[in-house]
């Protein structure tokens, strides 16, 4: 006898495994796999692949919805973080040895913002070590900002701490994680604390929510 | 609550679970699920209408590359798809070798898969959630279950593990 019916492809076959095969070819793909053993043993590994899958995952569909995912409060979340996304095209971290770190509870949680205050932190531990040379520019040169911002491709400048009692040191072009400089400030206070301000710009828009229908 | 708001609510079990094969590891996954919910809440007017579960599915896709890129920027002595956070539930063999299996992907093709079998969406919705034609959809697909086929089967790809 003449089999006048095409072969069945490895496609075909997954198609039939999800549901996709159009109904036209089912009765021949399933005659095709009584006759050939090794495919049929393959569509059965996949087919045990993904009840493997959904044994061992399925039921973290069935856990109770926790309340920190409460739509409401990630709403409100969610506009704060925008007027901080709307200010923040400088992300800038002011980091001091005795009193912690500014803001830390508002930046937990974003993936982008974590990454640059682990860069922060390690300039920061890098730096302020540093006895001799803690600073690339002094805070008298007048091109100290002017040089920084140009740099790091945004309008920085170092702010007045006085009245903390902080004096501004100088500042240093850092390279940034994601390949865009940062500029460093270091100040210092009356007993010799050190603390720095990191900034660099944001990263590039985020590509999530690219979407077509 | 709005409709957009409740079509989210009612997606919440299935990105987690999504998000729980993903990583394999149920506090990442967790976390991915709430930058997801901050990030759609936030952008109801890029929404289009369509699918809003496909349209999560993207986002929850997105932000798993974001974080598995800055993963992938520290220096681990592992090959990159070594880097996921191992699954820690020590469950009993079978269910564990999933995960492993699961973990050997490269991150496209785990993202085909899981779509597909775990959260049954149709190749057309994959493609849209990934970007990419139904055919490479296909070939991802065809790819990863020959992956895990041979990994279940003791091919086991050379993982270099430090002690």
């Amino acid at each position: 006898m003449i089999d006048r019916e095409p072969p069945v492809t490895e496609e075909e076959l997954h198609a039939y495994v999800d549901g996709e095969l159009a109904a036209d070819r089912r009765a021949a793909v399933e005659r095709w796999l009584a006759s050939h053993a090794e495919d049929a043993a393959r569509v059965a590994a996949w087919r045990a692949q993904a009840d493997a899958i959904r044994a061992r995952y399925g039921a973290a569909a069935d856990e109770p919805v926790p309340a920190r995912f409460d739509l409401d409060r990630l709403a409100r979340q969610g506009r704060k973080w925008s007027r901080y996304a709307a200010a923040a095209a400088v992300i800038a971290l002011l980091i001091g040895g005795a009193a912690g770190w500014f803001g830390r509870g508002a930046w937990e949680g974003a993936g982008p913002v974590r990454a640059v205050t682990t860069e922060a932190f390690d300039a920061h531990r890098l730096y302020i070590a540093e006895v001799r040379h803690p600073i690339e520019v002094r805070a008298g040169e007048n091109h100290l900002n002017p040089w920084l911002s140009r740099r790091i491709g945004y309008q920085v400048a170092s702010p007045n701490l006085d009245p903390l009692g902080l004096k501004l040191l100088g500042g240093r072009l850092l390279p940034g994680n994601s390949g865009r400089a940062a500029a460093l400030y270091m100040y210092e206070g009356a007993s010799g604390e050190r603390f720095t301000i990191y900034c660099r710009r944001d990263q590039a828009p985020q590509t999530a929510l690219r979407y077509r229908v | 609550m709005s409709g957009f708001r409740q079509g989210i609510q009612a997606t919440i079990p299935a990105l987690r679970r999504y998000a729980r094969a993903l990583t394999r590891d149920a506090e990442a996954a967790d976390d991915l699920v709430q930058d997801t919910l901050v990030r759609a809440l936030r952008s109801e007017h890029l929404f289009h209408g369509g699918d809003i579960r496909s349209w999560l599915y993207t986002i929850l896709t997105n932000l798993n590359r974001n974080r598995l890129r800055s993963l992938a920027r520290r220096p681990v002595i592992s090959p990159i798809e070594d880097n996921d956070v191992p699954d820690a539930s020590g469950s009993e063999g079978g269910a564990r070798d999933i995960a492993r299996a699961l973990a050997s992907l490269v991150e496209d093709q785990r993202v085909a898969l899981l779509l597909v079998v775990l959260e049954g969406l149709s190749y057309r919705e994959v493609a849209e959630v990934q970007g990419v034609p139904i055919g490479t959809v296909m070939s991802r697909l065809a790819r990863a279950r020959a992956q895990i086929k041979a990994y279940l089967d003791g091919e086991r790809p050379p993982l270099r593990r430090v002690k």
